[in-house]
This record gives C-alpha cells, sequence and structure tokens, in this order.
C-alpha cells in the first residue's frame, strides 16, 4: 500500500509541512503520523463527505454570479505555537499604526505635517471620503475587523501582502471550516490540541456593542447586507445568526430626524451599530453614489451626528490602499516607535519617473497590481502573462503611475492538498482576522488559509475560485503555574463532586405484558392450526403468522 | 423582527404547506389514472388543472401536462418544484431567523430536486410525491422542536394554516363541481391525508355529507378547514397582541384577524346542512378569504403602511 505522502514533490519554495522528503515540520508531525498511513482512496472518500456536508449546509461562495460551495481541502494547515505568537503580535500592531493613522487622516493630520507620509497620497485615493472628516468614532475605534494577508516566503519568513480595513470576508468559512473538519477526521483532533475558532462571532458582537454611542445600555446591533446575491451573503447570514442579530437590508432601514431606525412588524425599532458589508460608495446615496438602491439614506449624517456607529468606519481604504501599503512600515515606526513585526513584501511605488521606467521594462519579472483593487482583479503577474497583455498593461501603467504598485514576484509557500485522490503541492497564503474592542486587538487563532487549487497557481483569492483550508494553532500544554482567571459572577460551575451519589434512573415506561399475551396468542395460533392441519403435519412445518385472521369466530363479539 | 423576514417565513410557511398538499393530491391522481377502468383521463386532468389554478383546454389535458404543470414547472410557484424552490430562497433571505437546521433541510430538498425529477421520469412519479411529503414533514418537525414560539414562528404556521384552508377548499371543490368525472369521496379524503381518521371516527362507510363534514368541519382533525382557520385565528391574535390596549373594547385589532374569524365563526355557528346545501358558494367563499385574510396580513405586517380603511362608497 502507499503510503499518503510518498512521492510528494518538494519544489523551490518553502513547503508548510515538509523540510526534506518524509520530514514532517515540528508542528506537523502528529498530523504527518496520522495521515500518512491512510490511502489516497480512504482520504478522498473522507474528502467527498466533507464536500458533501458544504452542500448540504449551503456553504457557498457566489462566483461569477453564481452560487458554488466553497472547496475545503481536507489536509488542515498547522501553525506553530511560536509562530503564531509573532504573527499575533504583527497583526496587533499593524492594526494600532493604522487606526493610529486613520484617526489622523481624518483629524489633524499631523503625519503630513511631519511629511512621513505625502498628503497627495490620500488625497489621490479613490477611497477617501471628505465626508468622514472630523467624524470622530465613540470608542476611537475605525478598524472593527481587519484582515492583514500574510504569504510566506522562499526563506519561510511571513511578509504581509495586504491590508484589509473595510470589509474582510473569509471569516465565516474558518468556523464552518473547523466544524465540518472535526466531524469529519474527529480522531486527528484527539492528537492535538487545536485553539478553538468558535469564539468570533462573541467577540465581534462584544467589539460592536462596545462601539455603541455614548449613554445607550443595551445597544441594538444589526448587520447591513447589500442581499442574499452578494458573493459573501453566506457570512454575512451566518456572522448574524451566531451573534444573535438582525440581518438588514437597505431596504429595511430608515433614516429619519438623523436616527436609524428598522422597518419591523412592531413599527419602527431604533439602531445603535450598524455592521455593514456594503462599500463605502454604496451605504449612503446622499454622500456617495446617488444611484445606490442598496444603502440606506441619511445614515453618514446620522453617524455625523452621533446617533449611530458604522464599523468598520466610512474612508477606512485610504489605509489599505496598496500604494500607502508601502509607507505602513514608516507609520508603525511614527506612530508606535516600534520596528515591524511583520515585513511588507517587496514592493515599488512609481512615483519617481527612474521607478516607472525601470518597472516598464522589466515588467515581465514583476507583478502589477491596480492600488485599489481587491478580489485578485486586475492583477498581472508578469512572469506568466503573454506578450499582449504586458503590452496593454504597460499602456496602462503610462498613463496613470499612481494607479499601480510594483512588486517581486514571491514564490508562495505551498501546502499539501488532495487533488483527484492524490496529495499534491498547492500555493496558500494565510488571511489572519483581527477584532478591535477599544481596549485590544483580538486576533482570531488560525485565520483562514487560502489555496489556489490549479496548479501552479499562485493568485488564491476566493474570488478566483480559490479554495481553503483548515488552520490550526496548536497551543502548547497549559504552563503549571497559570495565573488564576478572574472571578467570573456571572458562571456558574459545578463539580462531578456536585452530583447526587445515585442520579435517578430513567422512566422505564410501562410495564411490557406483550410477552405473555405473544405466547397465548401463539398458542392458540397453534392450537388452530392443530386442528386445521391434517394429522401427521406438524404445525412447526408452516411458520404460525403471529396475526394471523383466520378463526375470526374466536374473537368475541 | 423585520418586516422582510416575517414576510419571508409566511411564505415558507405557504409554499412548503403548497408543495406537501400538492404532492398528496398528484400521488391520488395519477394513481386513480392507473387503478381506476372506466376514468376519462382527459377529463380528470382537465378537472384538475382547472382547480389548481391553471385551466388548460380539455383536449390537450393529459398526465403528462398535469406533471408538467404541476409538478415540474420550476418557474411557478404553484407546482411542487417551483414551490419548494421559492420556499428555499425565502429562506436563504432569512437564514439568520430560521434554525440552521430548517435551513439545511430546504437546502437538501432543494438540491434533490433535479435528482428526484429524473427518477420520477424513469420509475414513475410516487417517489417524488413520498420524497416531498416526507421533506414538508421534516421542515415542520423541525420547526416544531427548534424554533421559539415567538414571532417567528407564529408567521410560519400562519402561512400554514392559510395555505391549507385553501387546498382543502380547493381538494373538496373538485368533489363537488366536477359531477361525473369526480374523484369518488375516498379518493378525496386520502388526498388530503384524512382517509384513516375519517375511517376511525366514522368508523367505516364513507358517505358523501359526513366526508364534506369531516373536511370542513371537524374539529380535531388537523387539516380540516375549520382546524386550519382555528389555528391561522390564534396565530393572527397572538401577533395582535401587543395591539390591544386598554380601551380597545370592540372587535379585534386586525382586518386579518376579522376576516379568518368570521370564516370560522361561519362554520362554527351555521348548520350543517345549512353549509353543505349550498357547499359550492361556501367553498369559494374559502378560498377568497384566505386570500384576502393573506393580502391583509401583508398590508398590516410585511408593508410600511398605516393600516388601510375600506368605507363602502354611496352610504345613505
Amino acid at each position: 500500500m502507499a503510503d499518503l505522502f510518498d512521492g510528494y514533490p518538494l519544489g523551490q519554495q518553502w513547503d508548510e509541512m515538509f523540510s526534506a522528503p518524509a520530514q514532517p515540520r515540528p508542528p506537523y508531525t502528529g498530523l504527518f503520523s496520522s495521515l500518512q498511513p491512510m490511502s489516497g482512496e480512504e482520504l478522498a472518500a473522507r474528502a467527498d463527505v466533507l464536500s458533501q456536508t458544504y452542500r448540504d449546509a449551503g456553504v457557498t461562495f457566489a462566483h461569477a454570479g453564481e452560487e458554488q460551495p466553497f472547496p475545503l481541502d481536507i489536509v488542515p494547515r498547522v501553525i506553530g505555537h511560536e509562530e503564531w505568537s509573532l504573527i499575533e503580535r504583527g497583526v496587533k500592531q499593524r492594526v494600532h499604526a493604522l487606526e493610529a493613522f486613520l484617526a489622523d487622516v481624518y483629524g489633524a493630520g499631523q503625519v503630513f505635517a511631519d511629511r512621513v507620509v505625502p498628503r497627495g497620497v490620500v488625497t489621490t485615493s479613490a477611497h477617501f471620503h471628505r465626508a468622514a472628516h472630523g467624524l470622530v468614532p465613540p470608542n476611537g475605534v475605525r478598524v472593527h475587523v481587519s484582515g492583514i494577508d500574510l504569504v510566506r516566503d522562499e526563506a519561510g519568513d511571513f511578509r504581509v501582502l495586504e491590508d484589509n480595513l473595510r470589509s474582510p470576508s473569509g471569516v465565516s468559512y474558518v468556523i464552518t471550516n473547523r466544524a465540518a473538519m472535526s466531524q469529519v477526521l474527529p480522531e486527528l483532533f484527539g492528537d492535538h490540541r487545536v485553539q478553538p475558532v468558535s469564539d468570533y462571532p462573541s467577540r465581534l458582537l462584544a467589539a460592536l456593542k462596545a462601539s455603541a454611542p455614548t449613554g445607550i445600555a443595551d445597544p441594538t446591533v444589526v448587520l447591513l447586507t447589500p442581499g442574499v446575491y452578494n458573493s459573501a451573503y453566506f457570512e454575512h447570514a451566518l456572522l448574524a445568526r451566531q451573534m444573535g442579530v438582525e440581518l438588514v437590508e437597505g431596504r429595511d432601514l430608515v433614516c429619519s430626524g438623523g436616527q436609524v431606525s428598522m422597518r419591523t412588524t412592531d413599527g419602527q425599532q431604533r439602531v445603535d451599530v450598524i455592521y455593514r458589508r456594503i462599500d463605502d460608495d454604496f451605504l449612503d446615496p446622499v454622500h456617495f453614489r446617488s444611484d445606490s438602491v442598496i444603502g440606506c439614506a441619511g445614515v453618514l449624517n446620522a453617524a455625523r451626528a452621533g446617533r449611530v456607529t458604522i464599523a468598520n468606519a466610512v474612508g477606512n481604504g485610504v489605509a489599505d490602499d496598496k500604494l500607502l501599503f508601502t509607507w505602513v512600515p514608516d507609520l508603525i515606526r511614527y506612530y508606535l516607535a516600534e520596528e515591524p513585526v511583520l515585513a511588507n513584501a517587496d514592493t515599488y511605488r512609481l512615483d519617481e519617473p527612474d521607478t516607472v521606467e525601470w518597472v516598464l521594462s522589466s515588467l515581465d519579472q514583476l507583478v502589477l497590481k491596480p492600488v485599489d483593487g481587491s478580489g485578485g482583479k486586475g492583477i498581472v503577474i508578469g512572469p506568466r502573462a503573454d506578450q499582449r497583455t504586458l503590452e496593454e498593461l504597460a499602456v496602462k501603467v503610462r498613463a496613470s503611475p499612481r494607479d499601480w504598485i510594483a512588486q517581486k514576484p514571491i514564490g508562495l509557500s505551498t501546502s499539501p492538498t488532495l487533488i483527484n485522490g492524490r496529495i499534491a503541492p498547492r500555493h496558500v497564503d494565510l488571511r489572519p482576522f483581527a477584532v478591535n474592542d477599544g481596549n485590544d486587538v483580538w486576533v482570531l487563532p488560525g485565520g483562514l488559509t487560502r489555496v489556489a487549487l490549479p496548479e501552479g497557481e499562485l493568485v488564491v483569492n476566493s474570488s478566483q475560485g480559490g479554495g481553503s483550508k483548515d488552520t490550526w494553532v496548536i497551543t502548547p500544554p497549559r504552563p503549571a503555574a497559570e495565573p488564576v482567571p478572574e472571578q467570573d459572577v456571572t458562571r456558574i460551575e459545578f463539580t462531578t463532586a456536585d452530583l447526587p451519589a445515585e442520579p435517578p434512573a430513567q422512566d422505564p415506561g410501562p410495564g411490557n405484558d406483550n410477552a405473555l399475551a405473544q405466547s397465548q396468542q401463539q398458542q392458540q395460533q397453534n392450537a388452530k392450526m392443530a386442528i386445521l392441519a391434517p394429522p401427521g403435519e406438524s404445525a412447526a412445518g408452516t411458520q404460525p403468522r403471529q396475526n394471523g385472521h383466520f378463526g375470526e369466530e374466536g374473537a368475541p363479539c | 423582527m423585520l418586516s422582510r423576514i416575517a414576510e419571508s417565513l409566511f411564505w415558507i410557511g405557504r409554499y412548503v404547506e403548497r408543495a406537501d398538499d400538492t404532492a398528496r393530491i398528484l400521488d391520488v391522481h395519477t394513481q386513480r389514472l392507473v387503478e381506476d377502468p372506466w376514468i376519462d383521463e382527459q377529463r380528470a386532468c382537465a378537472n384538475l388543472l382547472a382547480l389548481m389554478g391553471s385551466p388548460c383546454p380539455e383536449n390537450e389535458a393529459d398526465t403528462e401536462r398535469v406533471l408538467a404543470t404541476l409538478a415540474f414547472d420550476r418557474s411557478s410557484p404553484s407546482s411542487i418544484t417551483g414551490a419548494l424552490s421559492a420556499a428555499r430562497e425565502n429562506a436563504r433571505g432569512a437564514r439568520e431567523v430560521l434554525s440552521a437546521e430548517i435551513w439545511e433541510s430546504l437546502n437538501v430538498t432543494h438540491n434533490a430536486l433535479p435528482q428526484q425529477r429524473t427518477m420520477a421520469r424513469r420509475y414513475g412519479p410516487h417517489s417524488l410525491f413520498r420524497f416531498v411529503r416526507e421533506r414538508s414533514a421534516m421542515v415542520f418537525g423541525l420547526a416544531d422542536a427548534t424554533m421559539s414560539r415567538d414571532e417567528s414562528w407564529l408567521f410560519l404556521i400562519l402561512g400554514r394554516s392559510l395555505e391549507r384552508v385553501d387546498m382543502t377548499a380547493r381538494m373538496l371543490s373538485t368533489r363537488v363541481l366536477a359531477g361525473d368525472a369526480a374523484p369518488s369521496w375516498t379518493l378525496v379524503l386520502r388526498s388530503t391525508g384524512a382517509y384513516e381518521p375519517y375511517l376511525r371516527t366514522y368508523r367505516g362507510a364513507v358517505n358523501s355529507s359526513r366526508a364534506a363534514e369531516f373536511l370542513l368541519l371537524d374539529r380535531l382533525f388537523p387539516r380540516s378547514v375549520f382546524a386550519a382557520l382555528e389555528q391561522a385565528e390564534g396565530c393572527l391574535a397572538e401577533l395582535e397582541r401587543a395591539n390591544v390596549r386598554e380601551g380597545h373594547r370592540i372587535g379585534v385589532a386586525g382586518e386579518a384577524h376579522r376576516i379568518v374569524g368570521r370564516a370560522r365563526t361561519m362554520l362554527e355557528f351555521m348548520q350543517t346542512d345549512e353549509i353543505l346545501a349550498r357547499l359550492p358558494t361556501r367553498l369559494d367563499e374559502l378560498q377568497r378569504t384566505c386570500s384576502l385574510a393573506s393580502e391583509a396580513v401583508t398590508n398590516r405586517f410585511f408593508t410600511e403602511q398605516a393600516p388601510q380603511i375600506w368605507v363602502p362608497e354611496g352610504v345613505g
């Protein structure tokens, strides 16, 4: 029997699981020893169950207008404890710096006065909204939820590829992936101590409640979705359900007198916090696109009046602009006086004519990205592009260099993935999610690992039909001298000592008298058979039917 | 709860019940075509189509047409496939309110429809009808077991009850209006799932006025028109409870409640002979009651409008 990972090819890139053929890296040793004895067919059979689970539950991603199941690969990705704590620190640091930057951009503008970032970078961004200027969020948080995209380069170091501070999607798949995996491969979880991901919705709800306008005791939170045809609708519904909040569409909201309400069967009900998954442009036809039919007119004015909180804040797009990205390490130094924990991917701005010329002459060796694109749209990977694409690209770049950045291609790390019943290396990235509640930035352990399913494909975005992997962060055993957690008075705890010595037995139900009746019925039956059957032929030869209906004359009338 | 969600729940209730009832009716109909040697197939099919609200000329009506229209037409919400797809589409927009299990059950049903259709083509439609009955039982069973008895539940059950009134009334009218092409009372009872309860209640012998009485007026059989009306009325009373304030001493709070209550009272307090004597008119009224009540519910709960008050013209 061929073992599962035999013949697994290792390429130039860093492989997540193997340092050398059949040599798993330390976090993967348990997984390797559990999976190695399995055959490809067995794993494939389990993968079928996995995808059936997803189809039944309607875990979908709308791709090109069609609802499709989101492919989940059966081999999990594992991140060791030390490595994870580095990622966690790096993500927190980045979110803190970007929060400070956004507060500055829509406030005093000190960062421009100190000449850290040219003002022009922000004002030319399509996502800079003057309407958000001076809008101070109640608890100072603008980036309630963020997703920081990381990749691992050839040397095995994590690098930041981009920040997502508007409405990063994918967290629902982290939650559903874990639930589905633990159903299909429960034995793996027995051998590992995997940090749970299921408390994300409650963390998010707490952060949203914390951001409510001041003076509201029990804020009403809603999740604003563009509707069922949005590609991430599944996620919106899942988060709303797990947070226990209303999932509203623009037409459910009404804004009058500076107050946002939702239309309910009991009339209008006040809304305090809107976790919106609608882009700025469509959010409020009064300020942004006037033809938007999925937004709510007047919501931004209500937010400016301090009557409602919009999360994530309007105008966050300036801080996840791909051009500004190149300044983020400087921003970390400027605001936090720290060195960046996670380095950026090498990126070139096209702000100097020399750089533009150099980039134009080496388009075939670079990755060019439009600065305001998302979802992998418009990206040109030089080494893989044909001549015509490159020529068209050169025209576009020359026309408006501000719209593009150039990156050296990173040999994304690979991870073993089940493809057609065999394990093969596929490129992966990682999107950790961070929730900021104003006191602390919490990073969901693991995040979404996206995997590019076509061989050699480097764009892993889910909008490009990529799949995902369950991502495990292994925790070390609890240290012996762990500080006692704070007493939580709302929690009631019992130990087994509190149980009664002899728990009451379950009610048995009425006594079963059938045995007697059955034997008598059979007896009667046998007697009749004996009469009916000619002598010499035993009744045992023809098994009597228990509920036979002959012999009606014996029944009481 | 959100008006939009309430509307979705109401229609999920209606669509699933519609699929269930249609499957029962078609099951009996196709079986009858096979078993009854004297049946005029064209007429029976034309009658059934007319009754279900999609009439077609008698010379074109056949079983093929009946199944295409009432079972497989994906675009029409009166067919089984269409109703189940519409229920699933509504559930998709209300996913955060429905329990995950109900959603999953509707989604699985929807996903299995193409395969069921192929099976039905190959081995006869009975398996499809059974599948639909089982799935709708599952949806309502899960709702029963996993939903809080709050507004969401009330709207779901309200939708189901109104649809049931309508469908049972339609079934009764086949018998009453179709003359000699009409199915026997036994078949009518069977296609509303009432045959066995009827036999146990009246101990054998299917008799026409008793059967009509049973389907129309029985208090204890849940698919009778009376029981369904009573349930709808209960839901409406509960939904309106917040609106019944002190000083509200006359009548009921909502138009829908009034309409449903009046129909129920008519059945309850009129003499049985009197009802049966003018049965066709009564059945027609009942079907009208359902669409009026549905409209009133829409106006009251699903749209942001002040309740409308109708004043008859030319008084005085």
